[in-house]
């Protein structure tokens, strides 16, 4: 036995192998939820306790998927819908990134446009998106105008309060060093701002994903927003299923990707403790 | 060569319309290669002071010379420690002390070759790569001053370094940057609020009033070098501190 100490051995608690246990075993217990949950929902519709009309099941949902994939235009569908979202996302959350930035560098700018930032914010930006179609047309643009409009704002507003976070001491420091403003902009302010942005990135690329949605709800010939909306018109509620489906593995993806891109961000930074 | 001078140096602010004085006009002559310490109760202007020499703040009147030339509201001068240790968290210990050789634009390469050797000499050996959070308030402060030394100014400014550590460490500390003085040959303005701190360290003390601060006194300290724990028996340094420690009471006194 691993676990039984010799007399004259020392005993040395090693907390990681507690953690590393644990881990696995909400691991297989993740799992064996996941397993139930698709049992059930297969199990009660073939049953009839649910109605396979509005539930679909597991099993019809991969059929479909598959036939969707193989003869219909499922992973263009996809490729169309995330891309118009990834651009959106970046494009904005950038975009709100700097111009939150922006407002370190001039108090009297910052007042003047702070009130505006915030009305802006108030906005219901998905309202809009009528208006925008008619825009930018019914191609790729509206959809990635939609996803900048409803990421750059929290970006914004996210990178503004890391600015306002900023601890002015650090900045006399810096100064006493001999520092310009660019050099106090550079290794203070940004550095500063970057675990503010990062907490909002999940959140982002869940609204950019919306926006994106929407616009294809309003019109669109491609994604896989339009596809759910056709499937609901024809009633056939297998494919809304898939739709929604392939929607909730693109948004894990994404946000797979964003656990990602944090880790990127925050490298060379103290774990926090 | 480096010798600065105050020359009727005075800070205002206004509060509640009031002019509120936080640093009476003051004079005063730091000679090249000195330790010269100033003590006086807290809120009597000294950081109000530094932040002058330091060129961070404007002075209501007065000018900073160094050398002769006219450094007032110039910072980058002197080396400037502040009361915090400021070390930025996101950045290891290393990366923290090169900070002035990056602004000044030496590659970060050659920086870190550079403050290497500084940090395995002067007790940071082994924690280079360690972030601030990681870190004793000891070894923090020692992380701050090797910054400043790295910065190679030839007057460097240390306000309340050691103020918040505890006495065993400051003791350590204080050996420390003895060495570290001794190594440099730098010149030192030391703010502190210990008395057995300023004797033990200095070679001239300059004890300020309650606010608004003036110099009150400026005390020689005659007590021979190395210093040591020893020093701390010798008689002398007991008749300084019975002097200086009824200074500050009737400083204390005379501000209730
Ligand atoms: N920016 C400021 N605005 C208004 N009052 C200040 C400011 N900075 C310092 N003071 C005041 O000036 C006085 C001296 O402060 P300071 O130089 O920090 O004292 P010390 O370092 O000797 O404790 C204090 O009463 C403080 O409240
Ligand atoms: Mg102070």
């Amino acid at each position: 036995m691993s676990d039984q100490l010799k007399d004259n051995e020392p005993f040395i608690e090693d907390p990681s192998v507690r953690t590393t246990k644990l881990r696995r075993r909400a691991f297989v217990g993740q799992v064996l939820v996941g397993v139930i949950i698709l049992f059930l929902w297969e199990f009660l519709t073939r049953l009839g306790w649910l109605d396979s009309y509005y539930w679909s099941s597991p099993s019809t949902i991969v059929r479909t998927g598959w036939k969707a994939i193989t003869q219909g235009t499922l992973l263009q569908d996809l490729a169309y819908t995330s891309g118009s979202t990834i651009l959106g996302f970046v494009s904005g959350t950038a975009a709100g990134y700097i111009l939150g930035l922006s407002f370190w560098w001039s108090e009297l700018y910052s007042r003047i446009f702070e009130p505006y930032m915030i009305a802006f914010n108030a906005i219901p930006k998905l309202a809009l998106a009528p208006v925008l179609v008619i825009m930018f047309g019914i191609g790729f643009d509206s959809k990635v105008v939609l996803a900048f409009l409803m990421t750059i704002i929290v970006a914004a507003i996210a990178a503004c309060s890391g600015v306002q976070s900023v601890d002015r001491d650090l900045e006399k420091m810096l100064v006493s060093l001999g520092a310009k403003r660019r050099h106090v902009f550079m290794k203070v302010v940004v550095p500063t701002t970057i675990p503010w942005i990062v907490s909002i990135l999940k959140i982002n690329i869940s609204l950019a994903l919306a926006g994106t949605i929407v616009g294809e709800f309003i019109s669109s010939r491609q994604g896989i927003g339009r596809m759910i909306l056709y499937a609901g018109q024809v009633l056939n509620i297998d494919l809304v299923w898939v739709g929604v489906v392939a929607l909730s593995l693109l948004s894990i993806v994404m946000y797979l990707g964003t656990v990602w891109l944090e880790h990127v961000l925050m490298k060379g930074r103290a774990p926090k403790s | 060569m480096s010798e600065l001078e105050i020359a009727g140096c005075s800070k205002y602010y206004k509060k509640n319309g009031e002019p509120m004085c936080a640093l009476a006009e003051t004079d005063l002559h730091v000679k090249n290669g000195r330790f010269v310490s100033i003590i006086g109760p807290s809120g009597c202007g000294k950081s109000t002071l530094f932040n002058i020499i330091a060129g961070l703040i404007r002075p209501s009147g007065g000018h900073v010379l160094l050398d002769g030339k006219d450094i007032t509201q110039e910072s980058g001068h002197v080396g400037y420690m502040l009361q915090k240790d400021l070390l930025l968290p996101w950045r290891s210990i290393l990366d923290n002390v090169i900070i002035g050789l990056e602004i000044r634009g030496v590659s970060k390469k050659q920086a870190r070759e550079r403050a290497l050797p500084m940090l395995k000499n002067y007790g940071l050996g082994g924690f280079e790569y360690d972030h601030p959070d990681a870190l004793s308030g000891g070894m923090r402060q020692r992380a701050g001053l090797i910054r400043t030394l790295l910065y190679d100014k030839d007057v460097i400014l240390l306000d309340e370094p050691f103020g918040a550590l505890d006495a065993q460490t400051r003791m350590q500390m204080q050996n420390w940057l003895l060495d570290i003085w001794k190594d440099f040959k730098k010149t030192v303005l030391f703010v502190t609020h210990d008395i057995d701190e300023a004797i033990y360290l200095s070679d001239e003390i300059h004890v300020f009033t309650h606010r608004p601060g003036r110099i009150k006194a400026t005390i020689e300290v005659d007590l021979p070098r190395p210093r040591s724990e020893k020093t701390l028996m010798n008689d002398r340094f007991l008749t300084l501190k019975k002097e200086l420690l009824l200074m500050l009471r009737e400083e204390q006194v005379s501000s209730n």
